[in-house]
């Protein structure tokens, strides 16, 4: 296993530029997460760190030693795919034990290994199976078992979930993560699902159009995004954005829907960040589905608001509450029944506020 | 817009029983869901229902019509695969007027029902712009109106959502159920993916290997599922399984690991009691009914966090109760690591037959 560290990764293709001076770390037996949306990079990010691409500018080091010009069959790195293809005339085990044989590996050894291997991902029942007797759930276990056997010093994977059935998604995530923790292997996994990301990672590191836009734990990304586009992406059902002026200690929400002042240290923080001496600034007022407070009667302090749409979970259900022309998601548990059109209260958990600044997008409090 | 029925439909490729003697009914304006795995025989029911395939044997009714031997033009069906596919070079007016000029209908009656449905959808403001200025929402009512202005008898929808980001399917679920109950149609919707089953249908229709494993509410499906299949795919975890035995102590209840008593409620020991069944039983445990307790409390499970997974707003967390793993769902703001040892309290248990499988009580 291994560190490996990205420099100042820069590749265009023609005159788009895929990933524009990417800078993280992989730390060796951790899995670092790259999240992003379709397009941000991710894929080519893994390309160059295979060798499968040539970067344009940068540096890409495996515990402190370039490997910008090394070959891709000489970085000792393992590649899997968002589609993934066996050898349909191969068993299980044969595809499993290729990468073996092609390296010489004697009859015992590569018994042993892919039988351990096999167990790790539990389909050892499967290893006599031709891949297509075989669910799609499997094919993508063998895949990866394929990949672990021969124990390189870095796992790239590439979306290695986003082609499988939600259920089964859900549960190879724990199950890659299980086997991440049991065989100490570095990941460096890309993937598109904030879930998957937060979940599994170690470290999490967001890029949007090839540039970095967050990196830090999940739950540093999760509680302290830095700016709109990493609170948005992040969690489920999504941060609700409102437009607000701030004046003062006071935020006008919507703007002209409610009123909230805040409190002086909160005022003083966002002015010093702003630095900036305006009576009013355009901001936005985000505040997640889990940390707002609803209510049948109206309390002190608690704003109306109707009853759009109820979206069950089983114990949890999202009510999405219509606010003058805004709407708003809120969690909340079954047990608490509201009607459809219905007028109930809200209020959102003061400590749990974040502002954003309107212009720059990023996060002022 | 009409009600469906499906008698008995089966359909085999080859020697694959795709689907098998699947029965159901769909009431006028309903929103239902055939949900399951890849290969559980839902898509082909829906193509079936399409009139894309003719089933081997059984019957499709719209209404009290016959509609089985029809083909699909016949049946006035909207069947939407993905819906944001607009023609990008049409405005939004061209867009929903399309299937009506396809029809060679007349320039007045064309207008008229255009106007109708932009309106219906609130899109009648949006209508002389290009789809690439749309947001996500706007553009789904647009793909929408271009379904509802032929005035289908039935929708169906193929996994409608799997192809756009998961974000933007969020939203898209909540709008899309709104949109259904204002225009009250009778939609039949096909996924994989139970969240959107969950949170969009009035019932669901829940499949495997080509059968219906339950029929029912999304609370009847979650807090009552049929058999371990259904209780596994319903919910974000499944379901948790741990073998069992009854037992009767002061009161009746499942030991686990021949050590741990979880007592039953009332109502499910008046079923058992009814019942004559075998002493072996499953236990099951949804893991958003799993609580961490103190060790003196009675019934209190010890366990050893194995994985531990945060999701924001909640955490997942993987427990070895010995032999066996169960997944918790516990508060955003509880973190635990792996090895920790703690104690577990299950609410709200359910009891399967060990051999059928099936829900006891």
């Amino acid at each position: 296993m291994a560190n490996l560290s990205v420099t100042n990764l820069t590749k265009k293709f023609g005159r788009t530029v895929a990933v524009s001076k990417l800078s993280l770390e992989v730390k060796s037996g951790k899995i670092t997460v790259l999240l992003g949306p379709t397009g941000a990079g991710k894929t080519t990010t893994l390309r160059c760190v295979a060798g499968l691409e040539k970067p344009d500018e940068g540096e890409i080091k495996i515990d402190g030693v370039l490997i910008n010009d090394l070959p891709p069959k000489d970085r000792d790195m393992a590649f899997v795919f968002q589609s993934f293809s066996l050898y349909p005339r191969y068993t299980v085990f044969e595809n499993i034990a290729s990468p073996l044989r092609i390296r010489g590996f004697s009859k015992e050894e590569i018994d042993k290994k892919v039988r351990e291997v096999a167990k790790l991902l539990h389909i050892e029942q499967l290893l006599d199976r031709k891949p297509i007797f075989i669910s799609g759930g499997e094919m993508q276990r063998v895949a990866i078992a394929r990949s672990l056997v021969r124990e390189p010093k870095v796992f790239l994977l590439d979306e290695p979930l986003t082609n499988l059935d939600a259920k089964i998604r859900e549960e190879m995530r724990t199950e890659l993560k299980r086997l991440q923790v049991e065989s100490g292997a570095t990941f460096f996994y890309a993937t598109p699902d904030q879930a998957e990301a937060l979940s599994m990672a170690d470290w999490v590191a967001i890029i949007k159009n090839g540039h970095l836009m967050q990196e830090g734990a999940p739950a540093e990304i999760y509680h302290q995004p830095r700016n709109l586009f990493v609170a948005d992406l992040v969690g489920s059902p999504g941060m609700n954005f409102i437009p607000t002026i701030m004046e003062g200690t006071n935020l006008n929400v919507g703007p002209g829907c409610f009123s909230l002042s805040l409190k002086k240290e909160i005022v003083q923080a966002v002015q010093e960040k702003l630095s900036s001496t305006q009576v009013y600034f355009q901001v936005y007022l985000g505040i997640r589905p889990e940390d707002i407070l609803i209510s049948h009667e109206r309390k002190e302090g608690f704003y109306p608001g109707e009853v759009e749409v109820i979206e069950s979970l089983g114990l949890l259900q999202i009510i999405r509450l219509r606010i003058n022309h805004h709407f708003i998601r809120v969690r909340s548990e079954e047990k608490n029944h509201f009607n459809i059109g219905e007028q109930i209260f809200f209020n959102f958990k003061e400590n749990k506020l974040h502002i954003f600044d309107r212009q720059t997008e990023e996060r002022i409090w | 817009m009409s009600s469906v029925r499906v008698e008995h439909l089966s359909k085999k490729f080859g020697k694959v029983e795709a689907v098998k003697e699947v029965s159901f009914q769909v009431e006028e304006g309903e929103f239902i869901v055939l949900l399951g795995p890849s290969g559980c025989g839902k898509t082909t029911t829906l193509r079936c229902i399409a009139g894309l395939e003719v089933p081997d044997s059984g019957r499709i009714f719209f209404d009290q019509e016959d509609v089985t031997l029809l083909g699909p033009s016949a049946r006035n069906i909207a069947f939407v695969f993905q819906l944001y596919a607009l023609y990008p070079h049409l405005s939004v007016y061209d867009n929903v007027a399309f299937p009506l000029r396809a029809e060679g209908l007349p320039k007045k009656e064309v207008e008229k029902r255009t106007e109708e449905v932009l309106k219906l959808l609130q899109i009648d403001e949006i209508k002389h712009q290009k789809p690439r200025k749309l947001t996500g929402g706007q553009k789904q009512r647009v793909a929408l109106g271009r379904a509802i202005v032929r005035r289908p008898r039935v929708f169906l929808l193929d996994e409608p959502l799997s192809n756009i980001d998961a974000k933007l399917r969020e939203i898209t679920r909540g709008e899309l159920k709104k949109l259904q109950r204002s225009i009250k149609a009778t939609t039949i919707y096909v996924t994989h993916d139970q969240v959107e089953a969950m949170t969009m249908a009035d019932k669901i229709i829940v499949m495997n290997f080509g059968n219906i494993q339950q029929i029912g509410s999304p609370h009847e499906v979650y807090h009552y599922p049929a058999n371990l299949f259904v209780a596994r795919f319903i919910g974000s975890p499944g379901m948790n399984f741990i073998p069992g035995e009854l037992l009767q102590r002061e009161k009746l209840g499942v030991v686990i690991n021949d050590s741990y008593f979880i007592p039953l409620e009332e109502e499910q020991i008046q079923i058992i009691e009814e019942k004559d069944i075998s002493r072996k039983v499953i236990l099951g445990v949804r893991p958003e009914n799993i609580r961490l307790t103190e060790e003196d409390i009675e019934g209190a499970i010890k366990a050893e966090v194995y994985v531990f997974e945060p999701l924001g707003a909640e955490n997942v967390a993987t427990f070895r109760i010995n032999e066996h793993l169960v997944k918790a769902v516990l508060p955003g703001d509880m973190y635990l690591s792996p090895g920790e040892i703690v104690n577990l309290h299950f609410k709200e248990i359910r009891v399967f037959d060990a051999r059928s499988e099936k829900l006891i009580a």
